[in-house]
């Protein structure tokens, strides 16, 4: 149990330092570090002094060690376009998106796995049908597409939600919530479904497809001939199987959701990380886009690390794996 | 239709047609098949794969995949139909008065529970028991099929034991609730060769102990010769021939039968080659008419091309061919006419 | 390569076959198949078809901003029949070349992902070792974050290299470009593995044995085996890409006000939104939605159709 918990930590941190040599590429090689420092007339000469100082002509790889080091602290120098710290930058915009991303997953799995279940179970049904098609369409249809459209229906034309903002919120300590006010919860309506709906779909689909597929096992099969009930059936049996594929790849799915947000952000005017990117590569604001990179790998590393742990807590046959031993179970 | 015993048969298949509407028409998978089975006997059901042993088996149970339906015939288990039960009633035979075990051990047990939840489960389904003394009950039948250690054994997952291990725990889970009668397809495919004979012998002496009758559907005529006490051969989703093993084997009288026969090898006698028939089964899509096996018989006659036939005596079992007619002796098939 | 006969005998199998018979006997998908026909010859014969040249300044008068589509409007104009933009541009004609531009990027970048992802497989596949680790690792690393990201990432690398104007010039290959590398993956992936698995047989030794070049046993005899998944890839990833792009010129990042895609005239249209004037946005993001549906209703069904254990 201890080496797979050390095995998978050593490959997350594997991954963090892959995307952070891609962030250092960026932040090194594309834009130039000095730039965000200092004023267009600084002469050249006060430019290579300032670059010895602050050691940037240092061999590459003791740069990216100093590098990875003050990305650890959240140091990620200036930004280019506005003269703040990157890191203060991110930190203000976190909270707005990780709110966002909880509604929106929340959202996702709440009528996503119920539907997937429903929809595996009786798929000749007619609702099923028309479920299926309906997601079909979900997963068509670009997220800013049904933002715009759901902002047509219920701002423009119904006028009950907004239609941008997140309202008002309450500041508690560094973070912003905007769980605590009635309009701060109606704002975080249409932006939810928005970017939870893609996910929505994904999931449904991919719980009943693993359903289907695991109703047809033999297991199944042999637990009929032993006249089990329907609901035993479904639910202990088919149910508790489907879930195990279904928590990897929906954990992974919800990861993406920090990075989908991106999109909603921008139709909403949602002030979050995501709007903050798509601004830093309009501008090529470099230590911005560098800091959201590693900020997101290092979400979605950690989100894989939990799923993973997840898996090995439901699989018995991982657990056994990691001991030999037969006799004594568990 | 007699059993060869006195006692009202315990399970009565009359005319079983199985069948599977497609796009291209319907297909029949089984077609006009009857047999009995007698309470504690073993009926073997032998024949190549896609001869529609295992469909006869899983319409019997009703556990059918759709498309496939029983197109015509009954089912009839201690005289009672049961093929056109509603599905809340057959559930309750399942397991119940009928078992099944199936062919790979490994895929048959949810790999998610212990071997003692899912006994527990199955035993709770049918008996009105209460979790300690249902718990019992699973110890009492892993011991029975001879689980060592059962006490230690019974929290353990499936893929904790060896393929002839779990073989006994699927039959254990298949005896839960005392069934009169287990559906047994191919149990000993997925197995060793040694395996298979523990396996087997375990069947036979559960049969005997609790007086369990036993449909073994296999496409291994050894296995039929060592367990059963009738056979049934099966060709094309008919019957070809049934009656006592000992009959069938030493004695055949379907053409197709006697070439099954003689393409086993066997240590007792000398022969420069083994039979073979040619040509294959046809294709569902592609039965010939009159008589399934006719384009590989080499005793075909002119009826053959027209008429299918029924089961028919010919001594002391029945076979479906022409050449047992009005009680007619047809050719005798003795190896030498054939082999040469 | 292929003989005349061959192609006739494909051509006789694929029409008599259970492909074609689903596909006939699919209303939603002949459906679906019409919609992408018609969309593709609108929009590739835009410049002959469309009846305004909306990007051409001297054609647009501002007199005619902001006019409603015909059917809600009270003077009933036909000349602009699904409305115009508020600087007097024709919606439909702006769609009609946005969608070309749409479908444009949309096949190219899958076409390149198609290349890469198909080159790299098989370098991966056959030099095996630290050649194949590091293909995979770098294919591991892009496939945990979602395909638009890598896009935003790779168009803003470029942003940040060249100036913004030569920027926009080459927009076009930028976005085809920034595209195409998020989805390379897939491809690599199966193509490797079908690379893995030939790699093996007799009759690749054999011809290592003669003599002949890696490559050539690659592109011979690999790559006819593996082109069956790798088009049911690229059926899926056309969707994807279209409305990647469509996502990039959304957010401002894609494809240039001066000559747009479908997504860039939506965020035109998303700014006068509040304001009432819904046609903007509405009809060319209704364009889209019906587009992408089509392509992916039909790649659904080439899925189901190819894969034997369906049927």
């Amino acid at each position: 149990m201890i080496a797979f918990i050390l095995r998978r930590l050593l490959q997350s941190i594997a991954v963090m330092l892959a995307v952070g040599l891609v962030a250092f590429f960026v932040f090194q090689y594309v834009g130039d570090p000095i730039n965000g420092m200092v004023g267009q007339d600084t002469s050249m000469e006060e430019r290579n002094e300032l670059r010895e100082k602050l050691g940037l002509n240092d061999p590459a790889p003791i740069q990216f060690a100093r590098f990875m080091l003050n990305a650890a602290q959240g140091k990620f120098g200036l930004s280019y376009r506005v003269s703040q710290s990157v890191g203060g930058l991110i930190l203000e915009k976190l909270p707005a998106t990780l709110e966002l991303a909880l509604c929106a997953a929340l959202f996702a799995l709440c009528v996503g796995v119920p539907m997937g279940v429903y929809t595996g179970l009786y798929p000749r049904h007619w609702t099923s049908r028309w479920l299926q098609a309906v997601s079909l369409i979900g997963i068509s249809l670009p997220t800013f597409l049904i933002g715009i459209m759901l902002i047509l229906l219920f701002s423009v034309i119904l006028g009950w939600l907004p239609s941008f903002g997140r309202g008002d919120t309450v500041s508690l300590g560094w973070w912003t919530s905007g769980f605590f006010t009635w309009s701060g919860l109606k704002a975080l309506i249409l932006p939810s479904i928005t970017l939870g709906l893609f996910q929505l779909t994904l999931i449904m689909r991919l719980v009943r497809s693993e359903m289907l597929e695991v109703m047809r096992t033999d297991y199944i099969k042999f637990a009929r001939a032993r006249g089990l009930s329907d609901r035993a059936i479904n639910f202990g049996h088919a149910l508790k199987n489907t879930m195990v594929p279904v928590i990897t790849i929906t954990g992974l799915q919800l990861g993406s959701i920090i990075a989908f947000a991106i999109i909603t952000e921008t139709v909403f005017a949602w002030p979050g990380m995501g709007q903050l990117f798509v601004q830093s590569v309009q501008f090529a604001d470099v230590p911005v886009m560098a800091a959201y990179l590693i900020l997101v790998g290092f979400f979605f590393v950690v989100i894989n690390l939990i799923v993973d742990m997840l898996y090995y807590a439901v699989d018995p046959r991982l657990r056994a794996s990691g001991s030999p031993r037969a006799a004594g179970g568990h | 239709m007699s059993t060869g015993s006195n006692r009202p048969p315990l399970l009565e298949v009359r005319n079983l047609r199985v069948e599977f509407p497609t796009r291209r028409g319907t297909l029949v998978a089984v077609d006009d098949v009857s047999f009995d089975i007698a309470p504690g006997e073993v009926l073997g059901v032998v024949g190549e794969s896609g001869a529609g042993k295992s469909l006869t088996g899983a319409a019997i149970i009703g556990l059918l995949e759709p498309p496939g339906r029983i197109g015509g015939g009954e089912v009839r288990l201690e005289g009672e139909r049961i093929d056109n039960l509603p599905y809340e009633r057959l559930r309750r035979i399942r397991g119940a008065r009928i078992g099944a075990i199936f062919q790979d051990p490994l895929t048959s047990l949810n790999p998610l529970y212990s071997v003692g939840q899912q006994l527990v489960e199955t035993i709770q389904t049918h008996l009105p028991l209460s979790a300690s003394r249902a718990r019992e009950r699973a110890l009492e039948l892993l011991r029975e099929v001879g689980i060592p250690a059962a006490e230690a054994r019974i929290d353990h997952y499936p893929h904790q034991f060896s393929g002839g291990m779990r073989q006994r725990v699927v039959i254990a889970l298949a005896l839960c609730a005392n069934p009169r009668l287990i559906i047994a397809d191919e149990p000993t495919t997925a197995l060793d060769v040694s395996i298979q004979a523990q396996i087997i012998a375990l069947l036979k002496r559960l049969g005997r102990e609790h007086g369990t009758a036993v449909m073994l559907v296999t496409h291994d005529m050894g296995v039929i010769a060592e367990t059963a006490d009738r056979v049934a051969v099966m060709y094309a989703g008919r019957l070809a021939e049934i009656g006592p093993v000992r009959d069938v084997v030493k004695d055949a009288k379907h053409p197709y039968t006697h070439g099954l026969m003689g393409s086993i090898p066997s240590i007792g006698e000398r022969h420069e080659r083994l039979l073979q028939i040619d040509g294959a089964m046809p294709r569902l899509t592609e039965i010939p008419s009159g008589c399934a096996f006719n384009p590989r018989c080499p005793q075909a006659g002119e009826r053959c091309l027209r008429e299918r036939p029924d089961l028919m005596s010919a001594g002391s079992t029945r076979a479906a061919c022409w050449l047992y007619d009005r009680g007619g002796v047809g050719a005798k098939l003795r190896r030498e006419t054939v082999d040469a | 390569m292929i003989s005349a006969g061959r192609l006739r005998d494909l051509l006789h199998r694929a029409a008599g076959s259970d492909v074609w018979y689903s596909f006939r006997s699919s209303r939603v998908t002949e459906v679906a198949a019409c919609v992408v026909a018609f969309v593709f010859i609108a929009s590739f014969l835009a410049p002959w078809l469309a009846p305004h040249t909306p990007f051409d300044p001297a054609t647009i008068s501002l007199t005619d901003g902001l006019k409603p589509p015909v059917l809600f409007s009270a003077d009933a104009d036909w000349t602009f029949p699904l409305g115009t933009d508020e600087q007097g541009r024709d919606v439909l004609s702006s769609i009609m070349y946005g969608t070309r531009l749409s479908l444009v990027v949309g096949l190219c970048a899958t076409i390149f992902a198609m290349f890469v992802g198909i080159a790299a497989g098989l370098i991966a596949g056959y030099a095996g070792g630290a050649t194949d680790a590091l293909i995979m690792r770098i294919a591991d690393v892009q496939l945990t974050f979602p395909a638009i990201l890598t896009a935003l990432l790779i168009d803003g690398i470029v942003r940040g290299l060249i100036s913004v104007q030569r920027h926009d010039e080459i927009a076009l290959f930028v976005i085809i470009g920034a595209t195409g590398l998020s989805f390379w993956v897939q491809y690599a992936r199966t193509v490797r593995g079908s690379v893995l698995v030939e790699r093996n047989k007799e009759y690749v030794q054999a011809a290592r044995v003669i003599g002949l070049p890696r490559i050539l046993i690659m592109v011979r005899h690999v790559l006819p085996n593996v082109m069956g998944p790798v088009l049911v890839i690229a059926t899926i990833n056309l969707g994807l890409a279209i409305i990647t792009e469509a996502t990039l010129s959304f957010l401002g990042v894609g494809l240039p006000p001066t000559s747009p895609s479908l997504g860039t005239l939506i965020r035109l249209g998303n700014e006068v939104l509040m304001s009432g004037d819904w046609w903007i946005t509405i009809f060319p993001g209704i364009t889209l939605a019906a587009l992408v549906l089509s392509v992916n209703l039909l790649g659904d069904w080439l899925r189901d159709a190819l894969n034997p254990k369906l049927r």
